[in-house]
């Protein structure tokens, strides 16, 4: 059985002390130890930006990439071998910038994956430029004027691309998130949990104390997860109060059972010996 | 068996007519036709990036011996409306022929020659007689073409059987159009036509095929897994012909939305241990650079073709051109070793394509086939491939149920060689992390100055193991005189016609060299250089303005060229254009 410890690297951790990544490392370690799962059969896949050191910071397999392309690499990976559990970590910026090319059409496949989004509302490691989750007038070093754009949704969003499970978490609520990642890991099928994570270095307005003064819980408010227009109602909910827990969720057909091919033996697993391409030479004599 | 030509053994048919009229099929049919019996062909397709309503033809030309491209000239035209009399009269060969609709009204003023045989056949009324759609006048065109040449029309119909195969009424009505045709231009006029194509009667098994057939083929007996594209044309038939056979293949086949996803989707397979491949042109290939280079400092080994058309931008989509040879040499930030070979006809786009899986993987880089729209869309006969020639070698992956070293694995281990042995995704005992950031053995993120010279030299190591395998491959290819007074060096699709120009010298007595340069990258410096050496007045051919080829011979092997022969309107080089400036330097 794997344990905290096993999950542990040897890699100095170089993220502000504070940040509310710890709490999204802790709570995806506990989840991983909770459900039983072998660090060799996890993939974690990590963008660019202060969320994408999490492959170096949990032992499990971990590939980082470039910026904004966490969904492909996560898609073909669980494609390419369904035994394993794969986990894609992106941020604000790399899910709904650069990557929101792939987010709809990811979720419109339903690959059997995880995605883990590090909203910060503002980006990290390029210190403090606007994110497109930053909310309209927020001035940064990019918008001295204010961000003239209207935030990205990420609920709505997902929802919209027929994402089939649609969360929100909190990096301050440890035991919440445990049990949302938890969760999503399990669903089969394309899930988003969009995590609320303070960024102590530029995010001065939506700090641990804001949240908690805003958080509630869906389900402690009798919320059906099953209800795509409560969801969407939900969903635009940002204010006094702000909603964490399940939106949405829906079983659809998960991406692979389209592949014939996949039904057997995992891809990575097959046999290259006996190729033979002779008979498809026919339609060409 | 009886081949003759105008100018020589071989004879070039142009099949023109309307986009949508179905040429390349007809053009491809008579091909294989005459293939099966006992011909070697060659054939080449010539359209305009619309669907419907513009001139579109193919040219086929057949020989006794192989053929690698398209003649100078036509010399039997089969003109499925007039505009193809008008826009091609002037190619034909003094004494050709036109095929075309008896009713199609034409003044001696708009041909402007009497040396033209006129062929009408009642393309038309024959179409309606058999009750066809009207596409089928083709085929009675087709009927008519065999005919005047002397060849079997049973051939032309044991091919219809076969391509309609299961569509009886359709295979019966383009029977019956290749008879008519074929009756009606022997009773009308019988053996006037000079050229000649009478088969052996016995078919020598040869297959006719594209090279994007050719590369999807290689694909498959590469033990490709994954192919994931972006439709662009030249190169989407790879995506179609994959698709339309991933049960056989047993590969998983998608069309994602972007060429980033299709690259980064192929590195994600292969980073759990498949192998993967994707294709596009320029285009798609700039905006998969910055993946080129995640695949590189993550050793992750990817398979692309590229099939270049004009550029910049848009450009002609389907036109051919060698104007991305550095771009794809140079592509993506920071220095890399990769694998970039240009093969040069159908055959090497398949023996190529399993070699760029094998060193992919051997060398954990990206490998880049990088073609041409003139050579992957155009039809040549080749001998049956070989499944067994080259073979599959995955390198240093480890495939185990568990890691039992004492050691923990290490998915960056510095080795001599510089290459860190793979192990599959999952594999008890052992995790495997991969970073596009400079990383540590165990693939940990590090800028330590010393980790990071460390695991450059890795890099570069590799690099250098891998230009000592390429240049025991055959990098290089020299074709004809030893002692040549001029040596024609040019790369991938410029081979076919350089060949036939080297034909063309040969008979007049010239002593001419082609040398092919067939890997890119590694380069194959030294093997260039002897290629070169004695060879005499050294000519440069390249579809690009910047002799982009002779830049790099320049940079590696120091020879320059006095001689450049560019060609950069999207058509290929006819063998003629190459022999006259071979001439000319002489
Ligand atoms: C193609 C590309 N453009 C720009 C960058 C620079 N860059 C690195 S991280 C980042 C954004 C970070 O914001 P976010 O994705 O929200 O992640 P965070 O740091 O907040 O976790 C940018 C623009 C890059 N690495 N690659
Ligand atoms: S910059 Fe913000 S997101 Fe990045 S480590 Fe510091 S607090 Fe966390």
């Amino acid at each position: 059985m794997v344990t905290m410890q096993d999950l542990a690297t040897p890699a100095t951790n170089t993220w502000c002390p504070g940040c509310g990544n710890f709490g999204i490392l802790m709570a995806m370690k506990r989840a991983i130890v909770q459900l039983g799962l072998e660090r060799e059969k996890v993939v974690a896949v990590t963008g660019i930006g202060c969320h994408g050191k999490m492959t170096n910071y949990i032992k499990v397999n971990g590939i980082h990439v470039i910026h904004g392309r966490v969904l492909p690499v996560a898609t073909a990976i669980k494609l390419a071998n369904r035994e394993l559990t794969v986990i894609g970590f992106a941020g604000d910026g790399d899910a709904f910038n650069i990557g929101m090319g792939h987010f709809s059409h990811a979720a419109r496949r339903n690959p059997d994956i995880t995605l883990v989004v590090h909203d910060n509302l503002i980006y990290g490691l390029t210190t403090g430029q606007t994110s497109p989750t930053s909310k309209r007038g927020l001035k940064t070093k990019s918008t001295p004027r204010g961000v003239f754009e209207v935030a990205v949704n990420p609920i709505t969003q997902a929802l919209a691309s027929d994402a089939s499970f649609v969360a929100r978490g909190y990096a301050g609520d440890m035991r919440h998130l445990t049990e949302l990642f938890k969760e999503a890991i399990t669903f089969p099928g394309f899930a988003m949990v969009d995590v609320l994570q303070p960024c102590v270095a530029w995010n001065r307005i939506n700090t641990y104390d804001f949240y908690k003064e805003r958080v509630y819980k869906l389900e402690e408010e009798g919320h059906d997860p099953t209800d795509l227009m409560k969801a969407y109602e939900r969903g635009r909910e940002w204010g006094d109060r702000i909603p964490i827990g399940v939106f949405y969720k829906v079983e659809r057909p998960v991406y692979r059972e389209n592949f014939p091919v996949l039904k057997g033996a995992p891809l990575a697993r097959q046999k290259l010996d006996g190729i033979d391409i002779s008979g498809l030479l026919k339609e060409f004599a | 068996m009886k081949c003759i030509g105008f100018r020589d053994n071989s004879v070039s048919f142009l099949v023109g007519g309307q986009a949508g009229q179905g040429i390349t099929r007809s053009g491809s049919l008579l091909g294989k036709a005459l293939m099966r019996g006992g011909f070697h062909v060659f054939g080449a397709n010539d359209y305009p990036s619309v669907i419907r309503g513009s001139h579109n033809f193919y040219v086929l030309r057949a020989s006794d011996e192989e053929v690698h491209s398209q003649a100078d000239t036509v010399d039997l035209l089969l003109a499925l409306n007039k505009e193809t009399i008008l826009l091609h009269k002037d190619e034909l060969t003094e004494g050709g022929g036109i095929i075309y609709d008896e009713q199609t009204e034409l003044s001696k003023g708009e041909l402007e020659r009497g040396d033209i045989n006129m062929y009408p056949v009642p393309l038309n009324a024959i179409v309606e007689e058999i009750g066809g759609p009207s596409i089928m006048r083709n085929t009675v065109a087709l009927g008519a073409a065999i005919a005047l040449v002397g060849f079997d029309a049973e051939i032309m119909k044991g091919v219809i059987s076969d391509t309609f195969a299961g569509r009886g009424g359709i295979i019966e009505m383009n029977h019956r159009a290749v008879e008519m045709g074929f009756d009606y231009a022997r009773e009308n006029y019988g053996d006037g036509f000079r050229c000649r194509l009478e088969p052996s009667g016995e078919n020598p098994g040869r297959i006719m095929l594209t090279g994007n057939d050719a590369v999807a083929l290689g694909a498959i007996q590469a033990g490709c897994k994954f192919y994931a594209a972006y439709p662009m044309t030249p190169a989407s038939p790879v995506l179609h012909y994959l698709a339309a056979k991933d049960m056989e293949a047993e590969m998983v086949v998608i069309q994602p939305e972007s060429e980033i996803a299709a690259l980064t989707m192929v590195l994600g397979a292969a980073y759990a241990g498949v192998r993967a491949m994707t294709a596009t042109s320029g285009g798609g290939f700039c905006l998969m650079t910055e993946a080129l280079g995640l695949a590189a400092m993550t050793e992750t080994p990817v398979v692309l073709m590229i099939g270049q058309r004009p550029g910049p931008s848009t450009g002609m989509a389907t036109y051919s051109a060698q104007a991305d040879l550095l771009f794809t040499i140079h592509a993506s930030q920071g220095e890399f070793p990769r694998v970039v070979v240009a093969p040069g006809d159908v055959a090497e786009c398949f023996y190529l394509t399993m070699e760029a899986f094998n060193l992919a993987e051997k060398y954990q880089v990206p490998a880049i086939i990088l073609t041409d729209k003139y050579l992957i869309e155009s039809h040549k006969s080749t001998e049956p491939f070989d499944p067994g020639k080259v073979g599959i070698d995955r390198g240093d992956l480890l495939i185990v149920d568990e890691w039992t070293d004492a050691e923990e694995y290490k998915r960056y281990k510095i080795t001599e060689s510089g290459v860190s042995p793979r192990i599959l995704l999952g594999t008890r005992g052992a995790t495997v992390l991969a970073n596009s950031n400079e990383h540590t053995e165990y693939g940990y993120t590090t800028t330590d100055p010393e980790r990071v010279m460390a695991m450059g030299e890795k890099r570069f190591r590799k690099g250098n193991a891998l230009k000592k395998e390429v240049e025991d491959l055959n990098p290089v290819k020299v074709y004809g005189a030893e002692d040549a007074e001029v040596t024609i060096v040019g790369w991938g699709s410029t081979k076919g016609p350089a060949l036939e120009a080297l034909k063309m010298l040969r008979r007049d007595g010239v002593k001419a060299r082609f040398v092919q340069v067939v890997y890119m990258a590694p380069f194959p410096a030294e093997a260039v250089g002897a290629a070169l050496k004695g060879g005499g007045k050294l000519l440069l051919v390249e579809a690009n303005r910047t002799a982009q080829l002779g830049a790099l011979i320049k940079l590696n092997s120091g020879f320059t060229f006095e001689h450049f022969l560019s060609k950069v309107d999207g058509r290929p080089f006819n063998p003629g254009e190459i022999y006259d400036k071979v001439k000319e330097v002489l």
